[in-house]
């Protein structure tokens, strides 16, 4: 496949790259792939790319943006990879799992293979408001929490919580399509647009003034690339930590754990939210709260994002969410928290690959929310 | 307005710059046809001697009573065709210039309409011409003395060249000592000399010499005034200090590497800034944690050329400071192994490239690549960075990671920057009044520049700019008079109603109401001839000279119509 | 030193004010002399080409501004002229040295031009008439133009007053200029005169600024590159006559009419380089290299530009922004110092290993520019001795503290100005003019004070 670099160059800004290598230096698969974004940057400027189509590393990228928070000259080295990975979809030539995923989504709006019918069936008993109807705060539930038995409890916990705040929220049931966060991260630009024209309008028409998400995939592309306007987009994390202060609700129970915490790339690197999910651990009665070294800036990716929930990836053998929960299992903590559902997928099976469940137990920040409640 | 204009025009083709763009014959000529207009040339360099030799010998040989001038944005060259319309007899209020390169041939790429605009422009200028009046040429005496804020090793070495001139010099310091960040260093490259060799000595000096006064522990509160007639408040002084110029030498800031989270300062006891490596070389324990470091790695443009901390620039000295530490590291644990990860090498300076040769043959190892993270590996830390030219994300660990920080300008003065009005560059340093011909000049006449504060350098550098400062303000001094503006604000004291406007918007303290007369006095020498007066006063009272609503309004019709 | 010495009244003689020679009339000497001027001290500037103006007035653009040199030169050097405190003494030398701080004798050799300089309009009838316009090689544009045996450097010179190239004029170095001087008969002021002779004059000074630039390294010294052997191949100073509009080709970049569509500049040509007895950077390099790749860029929109550096030393204020800019105009740096250049059909190839793709590489240019060394001017030496100056092991003028004092010398009363003490840009020259001034000006008051004691 024939790729034109210069274009490439000029469209992605690589000019101004220094080779300094801050990129590569901090990307979370440069040590256990061939994907060397620096390099890949200089062989577009200097004309010698190989053929995508013969680079398996790209779909290795998690999309954590490290490259992108940290390049001193504001290169954009991920979406070079996701420009390339876009070259790849249009001329077809993508591993065939992430084709099932967007195909999932095209038809039924989300990638998990499930019916689009079966959306809401996770709030069943709940009496949601269906946000269509007009609502202060509009509740994107996302597709892993509607679906995915294990995340349900998340989306069910969230949606208590804010009925005992007495919030005026609304889901918009089986409306809700795939955000496309990661369709557009893996090259899908043509399917992603698609989502943006189609839930613009519906989120904007359900008169919300606020919107909050489970996932920090879905708000990373609703706040920086819906173009939404009238409405404000939060992770519930920033919600939740809102309601304890303004004492909307309280923590009653105790849980007597030991817990520490993990930053999402797409909570923490990407949008600068370390404070609020620490601020609700902390507020559990109960809970011995510690770190881990690599936490806010410095976290270590679980390797779920920028597609990789499709995507096997190159050198499988050693993910870095088994790294992860051994640096959690070395805290001495006995609940590694989350606050996103790739990374809850992701370590939760590390910890039964690596024969940890015994020692450690990975849970979202809601489900011990629920617990105080 | 004078009865008969009889007005010069001069388009100048500034070589290639306007006439590559703007037709120039087809300006001139349209200029011949303008009323009041006497005689239009063109020529290739105006502001050269033959340009000049135009303007003179035409104002000479056919009595002009105006001149414009189309060339290059007055800042270039007003000065210098003033003075050419003078030396032919023109007094300097009646030159107007028509920018056509700044404002016309540098922004428009298309030849017709480019011309179409210099035309207008030009004749926009001659209109003005035929109502410009005679300014009248000011200089004002000089008060001895200089007030130097700071009393940093650029501070120390403009007071002595001005007291060594024979002048008074007053050294404002905020700290409790001399010396500044130039105290706390322990060796400086190129020659390794220990500071303390010839620091002291320059402090003994300036305390010593009997036309320096220092005043430590003192901040500038209050100035009035204007060049060659400065009063300057300092706290704690009763009397406030007359001088004709000051220096501004406040130095810098030191990038606060909490703002790279990623490098773990502060949480890592291993993790250090130059500056503290510095205290740590003089005070000769370069222990960490207790241990003696085996590994030792340094890590350059610590917030310097990197956008994402809102610091594109380069901060100049750290390439140097990180060669001379490892070296100094390298030598004193020769069993130790001492990683500079960099970028680019910037050793530009006298003996800098031969120092870094000296480093890299001490031992010390140089890799391209900057460091991404550093986290923690048991007791020690590791450093992740890429080897761009091994093409490998490496972890290097380390005992010690030293972060070559960068300079930042001050926070803490812009209190000095609103007293003395002195803006900065998009860098935040102060900005001197031309970048490449004025480096030590400010936009305040009699207000100078020394040292960091107007941009990081080393203490060469530092020194010699110090000194030039002291040039710039010796000059008053030494002749004992200095030119202020002769475009200024005049009341008209049968139309002044002593509203006070004036007075309140007037940012230099010109207007002030005669308590006798009770209308607005305009200072001529305060005035700077900014024109806010002019447009608030209600009565149209205050007429700014050589920008009269007569001038303007010409100006308008004439581009209008 | 001749056995004629006629003096000339010396125009600033007053007893009361110490005066002061500045030596060398580039930005660095004028810069000086002007500070020193302004505050009211009589000045000889001394220069020895023909017009004041140095280095600078050669270049195009200057970074990072991107200021036009002679904008921004000229209204100093006009002023430098018309100063009242001034004495310009373009077209001479400085034969001697005496004395000390305080008190020095210089003898200054004003050479003859050959043209009344109260008669010469500076008009250029003269060099139009000139049997040899066109045949002479011009030094101002580094060779690449060709003007006549009476000349002016460049068309904004100060004073604007013709020469007589006493090497080229036929007349001087044949004894007959054909049946007529072409050059008088054009004359309509009668400005020429062959029977000018040089002329001594002795000048009491209390202090002296030595402001004598630099000069380039002969890049023949690294034949790899070719230059001498390829026309395309050219110094930086040459690209800078090119790419002016005062220059061979108005501003056009081309060799011999062509315009290049693949250009590569090439860092660090001898400076760096023990081997060339250059190991210290010539500081400069860099960002003029960048600008170039700028100009390319500007005038020849469709250009591939190419630059190839070790390092890139972008470090003075506002430079580093400049070096981004330039990247974003399609510049592409490669890291990899290049080790030769050769011909391959009518175009040349610059080989180097790309230390960054790990590969060696072949680039196809049709115009290579060297940026080359920085080296103390070719008769440093000579200049040492008659002021009694040291030098340091990069040969330059070497100051009397490489820290505390950089302007001084190792001769008190006697400070250097300029590239004469290490390669430098221009706001650091300017910047260590007036340190050099502020040091004249301290004896200056100083030797005032104690005469009106």
């Amino acid at each position: 496949m024939q790729v034109d670099t210069l274009e490439l160059s000029e469209k992605f800004n690589l000019y101004g790259c220094i080779q300094c290598g801050k990129c590569a230096g901090g990307c979370p698969v440069s040590m256990k792939t061939a994907l060397d974004v620096r390099f890949l940057i200089y062989e577009a400027l200097v004309g010698v790319l190989p053929d995508p189509a013969h680079m398996e590393e790209l779909w290795d990228c998690t999309c954590c943006f490290t490259c992108v928070e940290r390049c001193p000259k504001d290169v954009k080295p991920a979406e070079l990879i996701i420009g390339l990975r876009s070259l790849l979809v249009e001329s077809g030539t993508i591993p065939k799992t992430v084709t099932d995923a967007l195909q999932g989504i095209f038809r039924q709006g989300n990638p998990l293979g499930f019916a689009r019918e079966q959306r809401a069936d996770w709030a069943n008993g709940l009496d949601i408001k269906a946000a269509q109807e007009g609502c202060e705060l509009l509740y994107f539930v996302g597709c892993t929490p509607a679906y995915d038995l294990r995340l349900q409890p998340v989306a069910k916990s969230l949606a208590k919580t804010f009925q005992k705040a007495g919030l005026d929220f609304g889901t918009l049931g089986i409306e809700e399509t795939c955000c496309g966060n990661e369709v557009r991260r893996v090259g899908e630009q043509g399917l992603f647009e698609m989502l943006v024209e189609d839930g613009k309008p519906l989120i904007e028409s359900t008169g919300a003034k606020r919107m909050v998400t489970t996932s920090p995939h879905c708000m990373n592309t609703f706040k920086k690339e819906y173009g939404l306007s009238g409405i404000e987009v939060i992770h519930y994390t920033q919600l939740v930590a809102q309601l304890l202060e303004e004492k909307k609700i309280q923590f009653s129970n105790k849980v007597e754990r030991k817990v520490t915490y993990h930053d999402p790339c797409f909570l923490g690197k990407q949008n600068h939210i370390f404070d609020e999910p620490r601020a609700i651990l902390q507020a559990i009665p109960g809970v011995k709260f510690v770190e881990m070294d690599r936490i806010r800036e410095r976290s270590v990716c679980c390797e779920g994002g920028g597609g990789r929930m499709w995507v096997e990836g190159t050198n499988i053998q050693e993910r870095l969410a088994f790294q992860r929960v051994q640096e959690a299992v070395e805290t001495g903590a006995e609940v590694l928290a989350v606050a996103c559902p790739f990374c809850l997928l992701t370590l939760e099976d590390a910890v039964k690959v690596k024969g940890l469940e015994d020692k450690l137990r990975v849970m979202d920040i809601m489900e011990l929310v629920n617990l105080a409640l | 307005m004078e009865s008969q204009p009889r007005i010069g025009v001069y388009i100048c083709h500034c070589g290639f710059n306007i006439a590559g763009t703007v037709d120039v014959d087809q300006v001139t000529e349209y200029a011949s046809q303008l009323p009041g207009v006497a005689v239009a040339r063109h020529y290739t360099y105006m502001c050269s001697e033959p340009g000049q030799n135009l303007i003179k010998q035409d104002c000479e040989e056919q009595q002009l009573k105006q001149v414009v001038v189309a060339s290059c944005s007055p800042r270039m060259h007003e000065p210098t065709f003033r003075k050419a319309a003078q030396a032919g007899g023109v007094n300097p209020g009646r030159v107007e210039m028509a920018n056509i390169r700044e404002q016309c041939s540098w922004v428009h790429k298309e030849s017709h309409d480019a011309t179409e605009k210099a035309k207008a422009l030009v004749a926009s200028a001659v209109a003005k011409a035929t109502y410009l009046e005679a300014l009248e040429e000011r200089e004002v005496d000089v008060t001895p003395g200089v007030v130097i804020i700071g009393g940093g090793i650029s501070g120390l070495v403009a007071a002595l060249d001005v007291a060594d001139a024979g002048y008074p010099v007053y050294i404002v310091e905020k700290s409790d000592h001399l010396g500044g960040r130039v105290a706390d260093l322990n060796r400086t490259f190129p020659e390794l000399e220990p500071v303390s060799d010839w620091l002291p000595s320059v402090v003994e000096r300036v305390q010593s010499h009997p036309n320096i006064a220092v005043f430590l522990n003192a901040r500038v509160e209050k100035v009035d005034g204007y060049v060659g007639n400065f009063r300057v408040q300092v706290s704690g002084r009763p009397v406030p200090f007359s001088v004709g110029a000051m220096i501004v030498a406040t130095g810098y800031n030191v990038f606060d590497p909490k703002r790279k989270p990623e490098f773990g300062y502060g949480r890592y006891p291993q993790v250090m800034t130059t500056l503290e490596m510095e205290r740590k070389l003089a005070e000769g324990d370069l222990t960490v944690n207790g241990k003696t470091p085996k590994d030792i790695v340094f890590v350059k443009c610590v917030g310097s050329r990197d956008v994402q901390v809102g610091n594109p620039y380069c901060s100049r000295v750290c390439c140097m400071v990180s060669a001379k530490q490892a070296r100094l590291l390298k030598e004193q644990l020769p069993d130790s192994r001492v990683t500079v990860f960099y970028v680019d090498v910037r050793t530009f300076g006298k003996r800098g490239e031969e120092f870094y040769d000296e480093a890299r043959n001490a031992g010390v190892l140089y890799r391209r690549g900057s460091v991404a993270e550093i986290y923690r590996k048991g007791d020690r830390v590791v450093a992740r960075v890429e080897d761009t030219f091994l093409r490998r994300t490496l972890e290097h660990e380390a005992d010690l990671v030293v972060l070559a920080v960068g300079m930042e300008a001050r926070e803490d003065v812009t209190d000095i920057a609103e007293l003395l009005k002195l803006p900065r560059s998009a860098d935040g340093f102060f900005l001197e009044a031309h970048p490449k011909l004025r480096p030590v000049d400010t936009a305040m006449d009699g207000v100078f520049l020394a040292g960091c504060c107007q941009g990081p350098k080393d203490i060469p550098d530092a020194i010699a700019q110090a000194k030039a400062a002291a040039s710039s303000s010796l000059i008053p001094l030494i002749r004992g008079k200095v030119p202020v503006e002769s475009a200024t604000a005049v009341s008209d004291p049968e139309l002044c109603a002593a509203c006070g406007m004036c007075v309140d918007v007037c940012p230099f303290g010109a207007p002030s109401i005669d308590p006798v007369w009770n209308v607005s006095v305009v200072n001529a020498v305060l005035c700077k001839g900014c024109g806010t007066c002019a447009a608030i006063c209600p009565s149209k009272a205050i007429r700014l000279q050589h920008f009269t609503p007569e001038q303007i309004l010409a100006q308008v019709d004439a581009l209008v119509w | 030193m001749g056995d004629l010495p006629t003096s000339s009244p010396d125009p600033l003689a007053r007893a009361s004010k110490p005066a002061a020679v500045v030596i060398g009339a580039g930005i660095a000497g004028i810069q000086a002399a002007l500070d020193i001027a302004d505050a009211g001290f009589p000045v000889y500037l001394v220069e020895r080409e023909p017009s004041v103006g140095g280095r600078m007035s050669q270049l195009d653009k200057t970074f990072p501004t991107l200021d036009c040199s002679a904008c921004i030169l000229t209204p100093k050097m006009v002023t430098a002229g018309q100063h009242p405190n001034i004495n310009l003494m373009t077209y001479s030398e400085v034969a001697r040295v005496e004395g000390e701080a305080g008190a020095f004798r210089v003898t200054v050799r004003k050479k003859p031009r050959y043209v009344d300089e109260d008669k010469c309009r500076g008009c250029g009838d003269c060099a139009a008439a000139c049997r040899m316009t066109g045949r002479i090689p011009d030094t101002f544009n580094q060779g690449l133009g060709k003007r006549a045996a009476v000349y002016v450097p460049f068309p904004q010179a100060v004073p604007l007053i013709y020469t007589v190239d006493p090497e080229a004029c036929l007349y001087l170095t044949r004894g007959v200029c054909g049946k007529t001087f072409k050059c008088k008969d054009a004359c309509a002021a009668g400005a020429i005169n062959f029977d000018q002779k040089e002329q001594l004059v002795e000048l009491d000074v209390a202090t002296i600024v030595v402001a004598t630039g630099f000069d380039l390294m002969e890049p023949r010294q690294k034949p790899e590159f070719g230059y001498g052997v390829y026309p395309q191949v050219l110094t930086g100073l040459e690209f800078e006559r090119l790419s002016s509009a005062s220059g061979p080709t108005m501003g056009e970049i081309s060799i011999s009419g062509k315009k290049p569509k693949d250009v590569v500049f090439i860092h660090c040509v001898g400076s760096r380089d023990p081997h060339t007895g250059v190991p210290y950077c010539s500081r400069v390099c860099c960002m003029y290299t960048a600008k170039h790749a700028h100009l390319v860029r500007d005038k020849l929109p469709e250009a591939n530009i190419t630059s190839f550096y070790m390092d890139v030393r972008a470090f003075g204020k506002g430079y580093e922004e400049f070096y981004d800019r330039v990247k974003h105009e399609r510049i592409l740096y490669r890291r990899g110092e290049p080790s030769e250049v050769y011909r391959r059909g009518d175009r040349l190839v610059v080989r180097a290993e790309d230390t960054l793709l790990r590969k060696s590489i072949e680039v196809e240019a049709d115009m290579i520019v060297l940026a080359t060394a920085v080296v103390p001017r070719t008769d440093v030496a000579q200049t040492a001795e008659l002021l009694g100056l040291e030098r340091s092991p990069d040969g330059f003028f070497k100051e009397a503290h490489p820290k505390l004092r950089p302007i001084e010398s190792n001769r008190p009363g006697i400070f250097l100005a300029g590239c004469c003490q290490g390669p430098k840009d221009i706001p650091d020259t300017v910047a260590q003019a007036k340190a050099a001034a502020s040091s004249a000006m301290v004896t200056l008051s100083q030797v005032s004070r104690s005469r009106a004691a």
